[in-house]
């Protein structure tokens, strides 16, 4: 099982944004996705989770193994804690939830509407989420936004434990999770602007 | 797949659910037409199936777009969108569960509205068959709606615009088969196309919804 990236070049609203990029992860690693706000690190992870379609290049990956991590968290505010994560794993069929409340510090906040939650503890709940879908690619948008230090150890640690596993992890992120892991900048594949009416886009529709 | 109904029903009840709006709604329109046409209870007999679809309808239409928007606003379509659950089976689980929370209480609640109406006697059974039959293509045709519209900020009066036409064949014939029972009229044809109106938008907008969302979701 890996997770193939072949001369993919992707579009955010019709522009394209990334060009010719390539890359590849095996059981067990990691990879960091860096680069300079809007170059496109959040298309290309939608495009991945497989949310919208490639312009050209493939991905070798089945949807299926892919956990997807959005900047939203996809929390219900008026559901508990539990109810949230429950729901999820119900949705994936996967049971227990327990190593994913012990392993986001989450225990004592079971009972808890999710509304009432701080910033960094909806973010939490959010990661938990990751740990019941039994997926083994993981795909992280800035998954540490309002996160504070210990936050980050604990989800560092359950990067390192689902890594420990088999699995895998993309992460884009600006900060230094402690983690081994490549690091790719996309910067360099960053695609020229197209120059009028040599795209095939149906720009009529967007 | 019972755990987004479920969900979904939980939400609905809960605090800011929304549950109870369209009923409001249903019990509000019912409750003025008397006071602006008039307390003549021959007039308002005559009026009453159509005034009482029409009531349910706008009902319906009311809250149409909370159907995808919160899901949409707090990137659990997203999510869901990469679940293993088909994106058919999505949008068929919200109609259902728009229809359980909006429609079915409408159907049970027609009867007690009719009388406020001077329904005639005859006329219950058919408003509450009619409304039984005919409120689940109002649920798919909206949700089809609210998919096409989900994304766009306050998108509830293209929503309702989109909706509206859709809408025209469920209400004509609906209307039709309780304003027949009313009167005591053969009622056997307006149902049947009333059913088929419902069978064939469950049957076939369910692929269609699924096939906007993925395109706005991208």
């Amino acid at each position: 099982m890996s997770l193939t990236i072949t001369d993919l070049a992707i579009a955010r609203g019709g522009i394209p944004v990334l060009r010719g990029l390539s890359f590849s992860l095996a059981a067990g690693e990691a990879l960091i996705l860096r680069g300079p706000n809007g170059i496109g690190k959040t298309t290309l992870l939608r495009t991945i989770a497989g949310l919208q379609p490639p312009l050209a290049g493939e991905i070798s990956a089945d949807r299926e193994l892919i956990a997807y991590a959005a900047h939203a968290d996809g929390i219900k505010a008026t559901l508990s804690v539990e109810e949230n994560l429950r729901f999820w794993a119900a949705i994936y069929g996967t049971g227990d939830i327990t190593p994913a409340l012990e392993g986001f510090d989450l225990t004592k906040l079971t009972d808890r509407p999710a509304g009432g939650l701080s910033a960094g503890q909806k973010r939490r709940l959010g990661l938990a989420r990751l740990m019941v879908t039994g997926r083994p690619i993981w795909v992280l948008d800035e998954p540490t936004v309002s996160l504070d230090v210990a936050s980050v150890a604990l989800f560092a640690q359950a990067v390192q434990r689902h890594l420990a596993g088999g699995g895998m992890a993309l992460i884009a992120t600006h900060i230094d999770l402690g983690l081994d892991a490549q690091v790719l900048d996309v910067t360099p594949f960053k695609a020229r602007a197209p120059l009028r009416g040599e795209d095939d886009f149906d720009e009529a529709f967007l | 797949m019972i755990a987004l109904l479920i969900r979904d029903l939980k939400l609905a009840l809960r605090a800011g659910g929304g549950f109870g709006l369209g009923l409001a709604f249903f019990l509000i329109v019912t409750v003025l037409v008397p006071f602006a046409v008039g307390p003549e209870t021959g007039l308002l007999a005559r009026i009453a199936p159509g005034i009482l679809w029409l009531g349910a309808l706008l009902a319906c239409l009311l809250s149409l777009d909370r159907i995808f928007a919160l899901d949409w606003e707090d990137g659990t379509l997203d999510l869901m969108a990469t679940a293993p659950l088909p994106m058919e089976a999505i949008v068929t689980l919200k109609a259902l569960a728009h229809w359980l929370t909006t429609g079915l209480p409408l159907v049970l609640a027609a009867p007690l509205f009719g009388l406020l109406m001077s329904l005639p006697g005859e006329g219950y059974l058919w408003l509450v068959l009619s409304l039984a039959i005919g409120t689940p293509a109002l649920s798919v045709l909206g949700t089809f709606g609210a998919a096409l519209t989900v994304g766009l900020k306050r998108g509830g009066l293209l929503l309702s615009l989109l909706v509206l036409p859709l809408y025209v064949p469920t209400l004509i014939f609906g209307a039709e088969v309780a304003r027949r029972g009313a009167q005591g009229l053969a009622v056997e044809a307006p149902l049947l196309l009333l059913a088929g109106i419902t069978c064939g938008s469950i049957a076939l907008l369910p692929f269609a919804s699924a096939a906007v969302l993925r395109v706005n979701l991208r």
